[in-house]
């Protein structure tokens, strides 16, 4: 069965090196998923051209413009790659604003594969208390592996142990192991599937 | 035939083009107007939210102004939107309903919502996440207080009843029919479709696409308890215009209300929202056009109410809109949804309708003491 693999990147310059993290990381999480026989399907979600929308879905209160359509994508992910540029010192606000509007429960038991860039390496433990605790709120799955890419990751050695396309690597077949194990259910619908009212009752 | 009507949520806004904010009493006064000039133009249904915070100068409790209004009226539909069924005590909605039914000889149906105000709940000792079992168990009781005579009841939401009679009874022993409202509930839908109820979505700040999700719920789940078919549900919609002769004109006219409303203000465009959400700006034709359509989403509806007395418009501009609303929008609307509605698809629910299916009317009121054993009402049955 394919997967859907879906990367929410907020990187802002064209081209972002953040953008590019997040491909790195869903080809890795495509190559760990071939290679135990699964098919896999990569969508993005690029906030850059979401912010206006974004901005009017707070103040009009439902989803404006592409917002709907990428939230959609989201709640159809088997696996999320979330990455962010890190900006005074955590996510940037307008990664923050997307998952501000995500629905409660739309992320519940997802994996999700930590990312994000900055200038120097001094930053990375941004993953683990900027990113991570928001998606625990979420419910989401978070991987193990968190990948931050600083600068000098860029021109570095990416083969070495330590270098990143070995950390993406990790991360990816991280990703892939939790992708593949999770039952593809796709999101569910409480449209389609409303609680009984005999229940609701019942429930009181 | 289908209702229209309008709704207010009234707002106490600052009319932008002027810098004048009306005091609550003018916005009150205005309130009772308005719906005076709803039912002289024709329209079939007024309603009025309920509020408890500024800047609203809506009735904490609907059944004060209604009751007003019903002494000036003679023929429109008194109605709510919503009358908040979380955080009233279903006790005083029976009693309070009931007793505006009597004062408008049945003029008077009511909508069911749970607020969009958070610390409405803590103001009156609730807690926001109980607001689906709070609209569950007050409405399940407000059932029964006007059905049975004497209520034996407890719950988790309120002090137990036993042998109580809510007075005054409904008139002619027929409750007035109920609607419930929400936006993004599934469950809401499902409770009003359990009861066969009718159901409403304010889809006044929602894309189509959402709106027609809850009504194929509430649709199909009328169905599948038993009430008829899912074209036969009673279903209400929500809407909000703004008119002038000349389309630009209502544009250039609205847009400086529309920039900086309450709600969505400083948002999307008004073009965007428009396109959007049901606001339609334009000419009245525009308006007929935009609406008639609306059914070819949610199938044949029974009620359309329209907003259009907020975010500042001065008085006399909002009775220019009910002017083209009732002598043009609405009559045209009328024609079109009649003569699309299949003879099966029934009307929106009346007193005298209620009172015919029924089997007519009787009088439930309840002495003091019995005529024939003597006792008193809760012992005597």
């Amino acid at each position: 069965m394919t997967r859907r693999i879906v990367v929410v990147s907020a990187g802002l310059g064209q081209p972002s090196s953040t953008r590019l993290l997040g491909d790195l990381l869903a080809t890795a999480t495509t190559d760990a998923l071939l290679e135990s026989g699964m098919e896999a399907q990569v969508e993005v979600v690029e906030l850059r051209e979401l912010a206006h929308d974004l901005t009017n879905t707070l103040l009009a209160g439902f989803p404006t413009g592409g917002v709907g359509r990428a939230l959609e994508t989201l709640a159809g992910a088997d696996a999320v790659v979330a990455v962010t540029p890190v900006y005074q010192g955590s996510y940037s606000g307008l990664f923050k604003t997307f998952f501000d509007v995500v629905e409660r429960d739309v992320l519940r038991g997802t994996p999700v594969l930590l990312a994000a860039t900055g200038g120097t390496a001094r930053h990375s433990l941004v993953l683990e208390y900027a990113l991570r605790p928001l998606f625990t709120h979420l419910g989401a799955v978070t991987v193990g592996t968190g990948v931050f890419a600083a600068s000098e990751d860029w021109g570095s050695a990416g083969e070495a142990e330590q270098g990143l396309t070995a950390r993406v690597r990790r991360a990816g077949t991280e990703l892939a192991a939790l992708a593949g194990a999770r039952a593809s259910s796709g999101p569910r619908d409480p449209f389609a599937d409303p609680v009984p009212f005999e229940e609701l009752l019942s429930g009181m | 035939m289908m209702q229209f009507g309008i709704f207010t949520v009234g707002d106490v806004t600052t009319d932008p083009t002027t810098g004048r904010t009306p005091t609550e009493h003018e916005r009150i006064k205005a309130t009772v107007a308005i719906a005076r000039k709803a039912e002289e133009v024709g329209l079939d249904v007024f309603a009025t939210g309920e509020h408890h915070n500024p800047p609203f100068a809506a009735p904490a409790n609907p059944t004060v102004l209604l009751a007003n209004i019903a002494a000036q009226t003679e023929r429109i539909i008194l109605s709510t939107a919503t009358t908040l069924i979380t955080t009233n005590d279903p006790v005083r909605l029976a009693e309070d309903y009931a007793y505006l039914q009597h004062l408008a000889e049945g003029r008077v149906d009511l909508m069911m919502g749970r607020g969009n105000t958070g610390p409405v709940y803590p103001w009156f000792g609730r807690d926001i996440r109980d607001g689906i079992p709070l609209a569950i168990e007050n409405y399940a009781l407000l059932r029964r207080l006007w059905t049975e005579e004497a209520v034996t009841w407890s719950g988790k939401h309120r002090t137990p009843l036993q042998g109580f009679t809510s007075t005054p009874r409904p008139l002619d022993g027929v409750p007035p029919f109920v609607w419930h409202g929400s936006i993004r509930s599934p469950e809401i839908a499902e409770q009003a479709a359990y009861y066969g109820d009718g159901f409403f979505h304010n889809n006044i700040f929602w894309p189509m696409s959402h709106t027609k999700q809850m009504v194929q719920l509430y649709r199909r789940r009328f169905e599948h308890y038993g009430h008829g078919g899912a074209d036969q549900a009673i279903v209400g919609l929500g809407g909000q215009v703004f008119m002038r002769r000349n389309s630009q004109d209502a544009v250039r006219e609205f847009r400086p209300f529309f920039d900086v409303a309450p709600v969505y203000g400083h948002g999307p465009s008004l073009e965007d929202f428009t396109r959007e959400t049901p606001l339609t700006v334009g000419s009245p034709q525009q308006v007929i056009e935009r609406y008639a359509a609306m059914a070819d989403e949610v199938g044949d509806y029974q009620r359309q109410l329209f907003l259009i007395d907020h975010a500042g418009l001065p008085l006399s501009t909002v009775m220019e809109q009910l002017e083209l609303l009732g002598g043009e929008v609405v009559p045209e609307l009328r024609r079109i949804a009649d003569a699309r509605r299949p003879a099966h698809v029934p009307d929106a629910p009346t007193h005298a309708s209620r009172v015919a299916a029924a089997g007519g009317g009787r009088d439930m009121t309840v002495h003091a003491v019995d005529e024939v054993t003597g006792a008193s009402p809760e012992v005597a049955r």
